[in-house]
């Protein structure tokens, strides 16, 4: 086995939780009456609803457009009556617009006929994509075609293909990896195509050595002739999966400050946005599905789903079983990155992967204090900040001082806050110095 | 929607009862309590040991500082309207750590004037754990060295013979009292001190395991190092500090300390006057020592070459602890001055 790369600088290893769901196969959940889709899926410009109220809709139709801006548009995962044009729960922003679609339980699932895309040419291919409404379905949702369109002074030579999964508990990408390997592979050679370059990594870490056999195979298959695809194993560290600490551990290059991967010659795509790739360019089917991992000891069983989006967490819980004695918080996203919701109505949207219940017993809910200076968030930040100073300007009501401990720069990746032993907040605080705190 | 709804299908935690906070959701087992209470875990042994060595006054003045240590903490924190912390383990261990830094014949009045000084001074008027800026153990021990200069440099207890544990108690201290090594070799010179205290491997032997004059916790270097190799497997503290700190007074004893220069006995250096207390448990303690790496080697030297400059010129043999008071302050300037490198700067260089 080759030697297992990862990211030098900080990084931590809190416990993996995932062996409870790792075993499971991607489970298809059955339709429920309603689904509810919120029109800003991803960071860019939000949709605008192209459909009224009862209107009919048919499975993959276009309900929302983005007007102007950065955006994709978004697809009816149903056939379908529009219900309503209103607001929802949303799990970051409170409340959002959504559309609400009845669900006609009596039309047939659509067919999707597969094409010959080794025939299409890049903008057609890269057309496809936009159509499909993919983004990126790891992170924060940047479009998928702006990322695989990189300015022109910013020549590209590699591709990484994301498959780390790094936070505890969530083991969606490892479940595509497993049954849909040779889609995954063939979704990299398609953005190898719209790229004009030959050579890609898929990073995994090491805690998924069946993926890593699988994915091995499918790449060696489809590798030979221009292609170069390798699968590429990584310690297991979190925030392994952090686009600059991915690209550090694999190509040794450091993404500047502010900028994009495309300034040091890299594009990351999730592998599960390469699946979605495959499938809006094969198939020609959009982005309307979603594996999400349920986990937590707040569940009656835990699963990988595969969903519609706009399903609402309340009909997951549902269909699961219910919830379990001494729920403390419903996490919609990994335990160290994710958003905790009050509410069950929140709907899954294009970039969740898992919702966790999580117990009394699997968070810490210590109360925190004062900064003892141990100074183990400095060691514990892999972009080399110091979340401590910060903390302590926030605290102090300096945090419009912030930015000489390079706050902007800041993933909000949650290590930090992590290890402290003073159980300090310090995403919050960070959080609220990037408000306050001026740009240099 | 009332409560009797609301938990209709959320049948066991009704919505209201969820906590919602900002990620991560996953906290590490560590916290301040553990690490307090493992640091004075580690520092019990070589307490033990001193009973063995200089009988059960040591204990009594242990109880005493770390009562008085918790008292006037608690008694701080309610008067200055904070939460009361003592549960923490920080207060213990400062008494703990006080106890350890004075002469095991002193009255018991000391410790408790110096707890005063330390945890209500020197902590809680400064703001509390993380914004006092001098160690508080070693403030006491300062203040202390101040007021009672007498008592603080004679009240030493020679080991006991046997096991005559108690054999203290009896009679009076200042009748048993005998001067620590490093003040016999300062004012008497090494013919004095190799007559006192034996030489070569037996000497060596003796101070490492422990018996020999001086504080309760200077005595016992073996179980010392062997609590603070603990605490740097368990990752609460690092080499670089303590590293930094012995090897710059042994090199420096060694180049300075002897007769003419390159004679100095680097190992009798380390191994007396409170070098390795002050190494492991005193130097690294977090709020008073720098956070990142650079800068913790550069105050761990710089703190060896005060010691070796007070033990050679000063007027105070066991110079660490004012070593250490001296560089305390400059921690924060340190931090500043070595910040921990960035993952890239944007392009340009512009900050
Ligand atoms: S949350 Fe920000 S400051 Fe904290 S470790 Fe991650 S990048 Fe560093
Ligand atoms: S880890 Fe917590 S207690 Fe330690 S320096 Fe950072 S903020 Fe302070």
């Amino acid at each position: 086995m080759k030697s297992l790369l990862t990211f030098p600088k900080g990084g931590v290893h809190p416990p993996e939780c995932k062996a409870q769901t790792q075993g499971l196969g991607i489970e298809i959940m059955p339709v429920p009456d309603e689904l509810e889709l919120i029109l800003g899926q991803h960071i860019g410009a939000p949709c605008t609803a192209t459909v009224a109220k009862r209107d009919e809709v048919i499975e993959g139709a276009v309900i929302g457009e983005v007007q102007k801006g950065l955006g994709v548009p978004l697809h009816s995962p149903v056939a379908g009556k529009i219900k309503n044009l209103a607001t929802s729960v949303h799990a970051v922003r409170v409340s959002a617009p959504s559309i609400t679609i009845e669900v006609d339980r009596e039309a047939a699932p659509v067919q999707y006929q597969k094409v010959d895309w080794q025939q299409l040419a890049g903008a057609d291919l890269l057309a496809k994509i936009h159509d499909a409404g993919i983004i990126g379905i790891g992170g924060a949702g940047f479009p998928t075609h702006v990322k695989l369109n990189p300015p022109a002074d910013s020549p590209v030579d590699t591709l990484v293909l994301n498959g780390a999964e790094c936070e505890p508990y969530i083991t969606a990408d490892h479940r595509q990896m497993l049954e849909n390997p040779g889609q995954i592979v063939e979704g990299a050679k398609i953005i190898l195509k719209i790229l004009g370059i030959t050579r890609c990594f898929i990073g995994i870490e090491n805690n998924k050595p069946d993926a890593i056999r699988e994915m091995t195979k499918a790449a060696e298959q489809a590798s030979g002739g221009e292609y170069s695809i390798t699968i590429q194993p990584l310690q297991v560290k979190y925030p392994q999966g952090s686009e600059k600490q991915l690209i550090q551990a694999i190509t040794g290059r450091k993404v500047p400050a502010m900028a994009l991967p495309s300034a040091v010659g890299v594009v990351v795509q999730n592998v599960t946005t390469a699946k979605a790739i495959y499938d809006a360019v094969v198939y020609g089917k959009p982005l309307y599905e979603k594996v999400v991992t349920i986990a937590g000891k707040g569940i009656a069983r835990q699963a990988n789903l595969q969903v519609k989006i706009g399903t609402k967490v309340r009909d997951i819980v549902k269909y699961l079983g219910g919830l379990q004695p001494g729920l403390a918080k419903v996490v919609m996203g990994g335990p160290m990155m994710g958003f905790a919701v009050s509410s069950l109505d929140v709907p899954v949207t294009k970039t969740t992967s898992a919702v966790l219940f999580l117990t009394e017993d699997e968070i810490d809910t210590k109360p925190h204090s004062q900064c003892i200076r141990c100074g183990w968030c400095l060691d514990a930040c892999p972009m080399g900040l110091e979340p401590k100073e910060i903390g302590i300007y926030v605290e102090a009501n300096r945090a419009q001082d912030t930015a000489q401990f390079g706050v902007f720069d800041c993933f909000e990746c949650g290590s930090c806050a992590y290890v402290c032993p003073a159980k300090r907040p310090l995403v919050q605080f960070i959080r609220l110095a990037k408000m306050k705190a001026k740009r240099q | 929607m009332s409560i009797q709804q609301a938990s209709d299908d959320q049948t066991t935690a009704p919505a209201h009862l969820w906590k919602v906070s900002v990620s991560p959701h996953l906290k590490s087992s560590e916290s301040v309590e553990k690490i307090m209470w493992t640091v004075v875990a580690c520092l019990v042994p070589p307490l033990i040991l001193s009973v063995f060595v200089f009988g059960i006054q040591t204990l009594l003045i242990t109880a005493v500082s770390v009562i008085s240590c918790v008292v006037v903490e608690a008694v701080s924190q309610k008067t200055l309207g904070r939460p009361v912390t003592i549960k923490d383990g920080s207060a213990v261990l400062t008494g703990l750590l006080l106890a350890f830094v004075i002469p095991p014949g002193v009255s018991p009045l000391l410790p408790i004037l110096a707890a005063v000084f330390a945890i209500y001074i020197g902590k809680h008027l400064l703001g509390g754990i993380g914004y006092n800026f001098f160690n508080p153990a070693l403030l006491g021990r300062a203040f202390l060295l101040a007021s009672f200069p007498v008592a603080m440099t004679s009240a030493w207890l020679s080991p006991v013979e046997g096991f005559g544990i108690f054999s203290y108690l009896a009679g009076s201290v200042d009748a048993v009292s005998t001067a620590t090594p490093l003040a016999v070799m300062k004012e008497q010179g090494m013919a004095i001190f190799t007559e006192t205290f034996g030489s070569g491997a037996s000497l060596y032997g003796s101070f490492f395991l422990g018996w020999r004059p001086g504080c309760i916790g200077e005595t016992s270097g073996f179980l010392l190092v062997l609590g603070g190799l603990y605490l740097i497997y368990r990752g609460y503290i690092t080499w670089h500090i303590p590293a930094s700190l012995l090897g710059s007074i042994a090199v420096l004893t060694w180049i300075f300390g002897g007769e003419s220069y390159f004679s100095g006995d680097p190992l009798l250096a380390l191994l007396s006057g409170g070098a390795i207390l002050g190494a492991f448990y005193m130097a690294t303690d977090y709020v008073t020592s720098p956070t990142t790496k650079t800068a913790q080697i550069i105050y761990g030297i710089g703190i060896g070459a005060l010691t070796v400059l007070i033990r050679l010129k000063g007027g105070y043999p066991e110079g660490i602890c004012y070593a250490i008071l001296l560089m305390n302050p400059l921690s924060t300037v340190l931090d500043g001055w070595f910040k921990p490198k960035r993952f890239a700067l944007p392009a340009g260089g512009a900050k």
